[in-house]
């Protein structure tokens, strides 16, 4: 699924953060822990200050001239990086996969979006498929489950890139779901739209999370993770839920999504 | 019948032509279609399908016992001896409804003297039955019945216990040698009145899912594979 | 079908605190997607068969009236016979007619979600023709008064000891008055009853799988046997297809029955496929005397040439709702109409309208695992995505979702502003969820934390104050 053979590069890479919004509101060492990793895998960081949102909400609700309104926008503020990265399936596969098709009836635009679509990742993957990053330097004690949220996983691949990483953290093992690869029921606004199906989804997840034995929860989309940390907290379960760039950035010790610091 | 079957066969075929923005396929359209039918293109070739004879036969046999089925491999002076010996081995009556088939022509059913026979169409209240197939396929262990007067649907179907006697050599790799085989039979673009293509004992997962024979067809398939 | 697809809110509520069906879901989501998996694995070949089943239909779909004519042309040519129906109203009158000029009092089905979908029972009843399905699962719901509640298993809602009440209540009466607690002696039981009524049935009416042009032949895959013995036992034969049925050549169908099996119920082959190429012969001794098509359009001919085509490649084998998580919560009669799942996400408000229907292509998570699986490819989420367009296009999206969303692309269009409002919204937001991490209760997030807490955030400012900081 990646786009370019996995190899170890040249050069440091100019590459832009696109930091998600979720992750801007709710999570920032998200960002800074994709910083980090890419900083030590020898790229060069910025963030493009006029990033908002990729536009899910409008597009998934079927406000397509909000979208294109958006997509443009984003277009335009990660115009001349090498690389654009998201923290995150769903919104890296929203740059990548989809925006393209919002400008069937715009030619200029068309190529523009082509054009990002062919530079943007999700981080896990282009850390491993692109820039060949084979181990992390991190310590994280304890035993972990990986859900593999479903953008990420059915429209980019992602799914062996973080467990490679994972398997060379420090005192990690990892215990796996039955069911990894089965939504979590967050869906963004669906989980509020349609909140007692969502809770159903949710609540198996949290089951299968439970069965694993696993102690921590990790996944590459805050929205999932919020959504499943919310709902293990609201059960009283005790595990704790982060984001796998930040295990792997070595800032395992930062309080779990939802604990207090 | 139908009040205006042609002005409701004109609305349907010419609404298709008008969503799809053409009036009836012509030109290399039409050419490629009418090709097709003629020399109808085959699909993804699928190794399994692609055997030697013997391996072909004995992945015929794996699958059709995977799927339920039971196999006898027995020459050709022992196949009625084999259908004696299968219904005594599993208590049933040495009675059954046969195929008036040639396929069956060449066996030795007179030497069973215990042996019932009545040749005709399956009736509702029959035990057993005794069919001959026009082809096996390796790729599924599935038995292929041509219908015809000397091959009644109903005998495929009724009965508890269905017997099937096939020759190794009509035992074949995947369903497209089976169409080949028909086409040369029957003539391209023409078919028995029925085919049907049965792997193992009919059986239903309706209740909770599980696998359970028998449901509406026999509930006991036993296949006479004979050598040769 | 009567639709209940407008009630879908209200059918979730039912779904999700009915325990049986809970309890016959959890047995589903296991079930079918483990089967699936392990029967694709045996065929190396199986990923290239989906391409290639994907083309077949898509070459079909673009002559489809031209395989439809070769279709027709080849049954009349064996003394068969072709109906054309444009409407529900047109194929029910149709059969009606058939039945009644076969002199029927009973017509033996088999399982046709073509048939739901023009509420045929209801119309044959009301002719005085006894309908009486034939698949398990299909009489087992029809002695229930129950829709189906999906496309290959009509009663996979139902636990064994549902089915078990349901027989002794039905069966007494023809003498069997014990109550059945094993799988096997109610299909047993089963078989006997629907033995004789096969017997005696003056009509056998079957949906199709496939229609094949080359040969003039209606193809039906089945496990039971039903389908069968309806087709062979009756006077008449009536096979009714909607009109996406038709494919080019047995070749192609080689190549859609080595995927449909595997998808459905994850077996190498179901234990009958049948083809039927007219009535009976010269000197047979079995088999229907009439034998009839009807092809039945109910505004699927609308659907070609537009976004929602690639749904017409649907060869129905419930592979979506298999392994949809949606469907694998509330199950398929929330969906309110005779196709439930990803595939009724999409083809119900093609089929009775997105008024009826808006719910349904909205309850996705777009989780993209109904397309992962599709045999033929469709791209589901994206065909419900388009469905929602056409909503918000009509004003039909509910107004709290629109002003919401106008308000957030209001802001979302406008970057310092975002920037700005985010900033306060991350500051109260880590303040007052500074003591436990949390928030139990929220105004304005009540969708979210009614079942779930919401994380705060922590305090130090989003992450843009933050980097900014870092960097000056």
């Amino acid at each position: 699924m990646s786009k370019s053979p996995s190899g170890s590069i040249p050069r440091p890479r100019r590459v832009a953060l696109f930091v998600t919004c979720l992750v801007d509101l709710f999570r920032p060492s998200v960002g800074f822990a994709a910083v980090k990793l890419l900083e030590e895998a020898g790229c060069t960081v910025e963030v493009p200050p006029l990033q908002v949102c990729c536009g899910q909400p409008a597009y998934n609700s079927g406000d397509r001239a909000t979208t294109r309104a958006i997509a443009a926008q984003v277009i335009e503020a990660f115009e001349g990086y090498e690389a654009v990265v998201a923290p995150s399936g769903s919104c890296g596969g929203m740059l990548s996969h989809h925006y393209p098709s919002l400008f069937d009836d715009d030619p200029a635009m068309k190529t523009r979006a082509e054009n990002l679509a062919g530079r943007s990742y999700e981080l896990m993957a282009f850390l491993v498929d692109v820039l060949g990053v084979k181990k992390v330097a991190a310590r994280y004690d304890g035993t972990v489950t990986y859900h593999d949220s479903c953008s990420g996983l059915r429209e980019l691949g992602v799914k062996a890139q973080p467990r490679r990483l994972l398997a060379t953290v420090e005192g990690l093992s990892v215990s796996e779901m039955k069911t990894p690869e089965v939504c979590c029921g967050f869906g963004g606004t669906f989980c509020v739209k349609y909140p007692e199906i969502s809770n159903a989804m949710v609540g198996e997840k949290s089951a299968d999370i439970s069965a694993s034995g696993a102690g921590t929860l990790l996944a590459g989309d805050l929205g999932c993770l919020m959504n499943m940390a919310g709902k293990l907290q609201r059960e009283g379960s005790a595990v704790r839920v982060r984001h796998v760039a930040e295990v792997l950035a070595g800032m395992g010790d930062l309080p779990p999504i939802g604990e207090p610091g | 019948m139908s009040e205006a079957p042609t002005t409701a066969r004109a609305q349907i075929l010419n609404g298709i032509r008008r969503s799809l923005r053409r009036g009836e396929i012509s030109g290399e359209q039409r050419q490629a279609a009418l090709a097709r039918l003629a020399r109808p293109p085959l699909g993804p070739t699928v190794a399994r399908a692609q055997l030697a004879q013997p391996e072909k036969v004995a992945l015929f046999c794996q699958w059709a016992e995977t799927n339920n089925a039971t196999v006898a491999r027995v020459a050709a002076p022992d196949v009625a001896a084999e259908v004696v010996s299968f219904l005594a081995r599993n208590n049933l009556p040495a009675r059954a409804a046969m195929a008036p088939s040639p396929l069956l022509a060449d066996y030795d059913w007179a030497a069973q003297k215990m042996l019932s026979l009545r040749r005709g169409r399956g009736e509702g209240g029959d035990q057993v039955s005794i069919t001959g197939a026009f082809a096996g396929i390796a790729e599924t262990g599935t038995l292929v019945m041509a219908s015809g007067p000397d091959h009644p649907v109903t005998l495929n179907l009724l009965p508890d216990t269905h017997i099937v006697v096939i020759r190794e050599s009509d035992i074949v790799g995947g369903y497209e040698d089976v169409w080949r085989r028909l086409r040369e039979r029957y003539g391209k673009d023409h078919m028995p009145r029925t085919i049907n293509t049965i792997t193992g004992p009919s059986r239903t997962g309706e209740i909770e899912q599980a696998m359970e024979l028998g449901a509406h067809g026999p509930r006991r398939m036993h296949i006479v594979v004979v050598r040769g | 079908m009567e639709s209940t697809a407008r009630d879908f809110n209200d059918n979730v509520d039912h779904a999700l605190a009915d325990p049986n069906l809970q309890d016959s879901l959890s047995k589903l989501k296991v079930g079918f997607s483990e089967r699936r998996r392990q029967a694709a694995e045996r065929l190396p070949e199986f990923e290239a068969l989906r391409d290639r089943a994907r083309d077949i239909k898509n070459h079909a779909l673009a002559n489809l009236d031209f395989y439809l004519e070769e279709f027709e042309r080849k049954v009349l040519a064996l003394g068969g016979h072709v109906h054309w129906a444009p409407t529900a109203a047109d194929a029910r009158r149709i059969i009606g007619e058939l039945c009644q000029s076969a002199g029927a009092r009973t017509v033996a089905k088999s399982k046709s979600m073509v048939a739901e979908e023009i509420a045929l029972n209801e119309h044959l009843e009301a002719l005085g023709i006894a309908p009486i399905e034939t698949d398990l699962g299909e009489y087992i719901i029809q002695l229930r008064h129950e829709p189906p509640s999906h496309i290959i298993a009509p009663a996979v809602h139902l636990t064994k000891d549902q089915v078990a009440d349901t027989f002794l209540e039905h069966h007494a009466r023809l003498g069997f008055t014990r109550r059945l607690t094993e799988r096997n002696d109610l299909v047993a039981e089963a078989r006997q009853v629907l033995r004789q009524k096969f017997l005696d049935a003056d009509v056998g009416l079957t949906g199709a799988n496939f229609l094949v042009a080359e040969t003039g032949s209606s193809m039906l895959v089945t496990n039971e046997g039903n389908a069968d013995l309806s087709n062979t036992l009756p006077r008449m034969h009536i096979v009714l297809a909607s009109i996406e049925k038709v494919i080019p050549t047995l070749e192609d169908a080689a190549v859609l029955l080595r995927v449909l099996a595997r998808s459905a119920t994850g077996q190498e082959s179901s234990a009958y496929t049948t083809l039927n190429t007219g009535p009976k012969r010269e000197g047979d001794l079995d088999g229907p005397e009439h034998y009839h098509v009807v092809i039945l359009d109910n505004g699927r001919s609308a659907v070609l040439g537009t976004e929602m085509q690639e749904i017409l490649r649907c060869i129905r084998c419930g592979a979506c709702m298999n392994h949809c998580p949606v469907y694998g919560a509330i199950g398929g009669h929330a969906y309110g109409w005779v196709y439930p799942g990803p595939l009724g996400a999409v083809l119900t408000p093609q089929l009775i309208g997105v008024e009826e229907a808006g719910n349904l292509p909205n309850a996705s998570t777009f989780c993209g695992r109904c397309e992962s699986v599709c045999p033929v490819r469709i791209p589901l989420p994206k065909l419900m995505r388009h469905w929602r367009e056409r909503e918000f296009e009509r004003h039909l999206t509910p107004t709290a979702v629109r002003q919401g969303l106008a308000l957030w692309s209001f802001v979302a269009r406008r970057p310092r502003l975002y920037r700005r409002l985010t900033s306060l919204a991350n500051r109260v937001l880590a303040l007052f969820g500074r003591a436990e991490g949390r928030y139990r209760a929220l105004p304005l997030a009540s969708g979210w934390t009614r079942f779930r807490d919401l994380p705060a955030p922590p305090a130090g400012g989003t992450f843009h104050t933050q980097w900014k900081k870092r960097r000056t």
